[in-house]
């Protein structure tokens, strides 16, 4: 698996480009790709050590869905898991919210390991998961609501996050009448509402046209860089996890293991269009391509369904 | 407009033949009523205020009954989905004691609680009981698994997560269950009465045949339908546009 390692080049040669002038001058000449570098931070704020999870199939098979999954995430870090389908990146979400149990290792916060779910991590659904019984202030409210956090604050923060979503005049409004944007957006501002320090994004922006992922892209860069959260952000858009994230983590295909690791130093605000990013991509993508084409040769050998449904565990 | 000229036809032509009937007097009129003879009963029935006492007394007990079966049928059902034992177990016994109508539980119910209201009440819990249990039961299956994980992760646990996630989530699936444990409660109760002089509805039916007035016993008949109509179509009717229009669900056709 690690053979194709010494074929990726160390680090790129930007282009020089009239068009893009480098927008930071203190980052100098953007080098991209210093794989597996050591973490700086002594207590990461969100630590996987050794984590594994196997589950039992319908036809009594058991499978290994994560193998020895190791990850340090840096407070304030934006971190973005890629990997083809099947590797188990979402079901990693889900153990680091505490949806789901791994079979072993550990979840660690602040260095502590956590048990079931909490409001310190936040995870925002691909399909959103607000509640239609709900208006979008309701919605956002939610959380505050479970934690006890008494009414007049409640409203304050609810109108609050709406505004940094610039979704204040839709509070009264119900979620089936929002676009499919503006319920990603509702999703955002019911996560930040419950001020928790991780939050876990599971292809958010998958199911959005290109148009409303740029804008959203560029809106969650600005929260992000506003609230300081770590954010842990899976995607199978390679492009996307380059223009988002400081690090991109590429999982292998099942099972789901760490293969590698790219920082991304290049000056932010980015866009999807930059070259910068499309260069760093392409080193990604040529390492997920096997791991993709085996995902794909599995599925078409066995004709497997490539996601794995957590929540079955052996 | 030309729905409102079937409907009008229709009915038209059904008074029509009850009317032709009665009138060729082929039976006498005590066991064949005419519509006007219905009409008076009616009246007199609601003049003498006898009517509303009954309406009160069987509407107190259904929805007493109906409460009870909503609230333990919603505690039964939820558990029988969330856990694999009494799935296996219980879920194939409440299905088959559905086969089982309410009124086979008259005997045990008075050999219980003595011939009383709560021995009618036991009938009515056990006639929509079983309904709102595999309702609510297969709503909790059909609900959307993400509503129950966005719940818990934003830190809803316990009572609050099945108050404030879980049970909203099901509604939808669990509004026509309710509905026909509804429509069961109310048979039970109106069976249930018939056989012991009690002051609802089925009494006032079973005085009517004692008295051999056939009149009170259709008038009574259509009170029975009307009630089960009103609130089929008003609450339960309400309830489901309600919950689309939230949800953003196109009205079924």
């Amino acid at each position: 698996m690690s053979t194709n390692a010494q074929s990726v080049p160390r680090a790129f040669p930007l282009p020089l480009d009239p068009r893009f002038p480098a927008r930071s001058p203190k980052h100098g000449p953007v080098s991209v790709d210093l794989r597996n570098r050591s973490q700086s931070s002594p207590i990461p704020k969100v630590g996987l050590s050794e984590i594994c999870l196997s589950y039992r199939t319908q036809s009594g098979e058991r499978l290994l869905a994560l193998d020895n999954i190791n990850l340090q995430v840096r407070p304030g870090e934006f971190v973005c898991i890629v990997g083809p389908s099947g590797c188990g990146k979402s079901t990693l979400l889900h153990l680091i919210a505490g949806l789901h149990t791994q079979t072993s290792g550990q979840v660690l916060i602040d260095g502590k390991p956590v048990q079931g779910t909490g409001t310190d991590r936040i995870l925002i659904f691909q399909d959103h998961g607000l509640f239609p019984w709900l208006t979008v202030g309701q919605n956002v409210e939610f959380g505050m609501k479970m934690k006890g956090v008494p009414k007049v604050e409640r409203q304050e923060r609810t109108r609050h996050y709406l505004q940094l979503v610039h979704l204040a005049k839709f509070e009264t409004s119900y979620i089936h009448q929002l676009s499919g944007g503006m319920r990603q957006r509702v999703a955002i501002a019911r996560a930040l509402a419950t001020e928790p320090d991780v939050l876990l994004m599971d292809e958010p922006f998958a199911a959005l046209d290109a148009q409303t992922r740029d804008l959203l892209h560029d809106e969650l860069e600005r929260i992000w860089s506003e609230t300081g959260r770590t954010i842990i952000f899976v995607t199978h858009n390679v492009r996307e996890a380059v223009r988002l994230g400081d690090r991109v983590v590429l999982l292998t295909f099942r099972p789901g293991r760490v293969k590698s690791q790219f920082p991304v130093d290049l000056p932010r605000p980015r866009s999807l269009e930059d070259p910068e990013v499309a260069l760093a991509a392409r080193a990604v993508l040529d390492e997920l391509r096997d791991e993709t084409n085996r995902s794909l040769e599995a599925e078409y050998r066995n004709g497997i369904k490539p996601h794995i449904e957590p929540g079955v565990e052996a | 407009m030309k729905r409102a000229m079937r409907f009008l036809i229709f009915y038209t032509a059904l008074f029509g033949l009850w009317t032709l009937l009665a009138e060729l007097k082929i039976w006498p009129p005590y066991l064949f009523p005419t519509p006007w003879g219905v009409a008076e009963a009616l009246y007199a029935g609601f003049q003498d205020h006898s009517y509303w006492i009954a309406i009160r007394v069987s509407m107190q007990r259904v929805l007493i009954g109906y409460g009870i079966s909503v609230i333990l049928g919603m505690i039964l059902g939820l558990g029988v989905a969330s856990n694999k034992f009494l799935e296996e177990t219980m879920g194939g016994l409440l299905v088959s004691l559905q086969s089982l109508p309410s009124i086979c539980w008259w005997p045990l119910a008075l050999l219980w609680f003595g011939l009383n209201q709560n021995a009618i009440l036991f009938v009515v819990i056990m006639g929509s009981l079983l309904s709102v249990t595999l309702a609510m039961e297969d709503g909790r299956k059909q609900m959307p698994k993400i509503f129950g994980q966005a719940g818990r992760n934003l830190g809803a646990k316990g009572f609050k997560l099945f108050w404030y996630v879980l049970l909203p989530a099901s509604l939808p699936f669990i509004v026509s269950g309710l509905k026909q444990g509804w429509a069961f409660a109310w048979r039970s109760l109106i069976t249930a009465e018939m056989l012991y002089l009690s002051l609802g509805l089925g009494q006032v039916l079973m005085m009517g045949r004692d008295l051999n007035d056939m009149s009170s016993v259709i008038a009574v008949m259509f009170l029975i339908i009307a009630i089960g109509y009103v609130v089929d179509g008003v609450v339960f009717k309400g309830m489901e546009r309600h919950l689309q229009n939230r949800w953003g669900l196109t009205p079924a056709p």
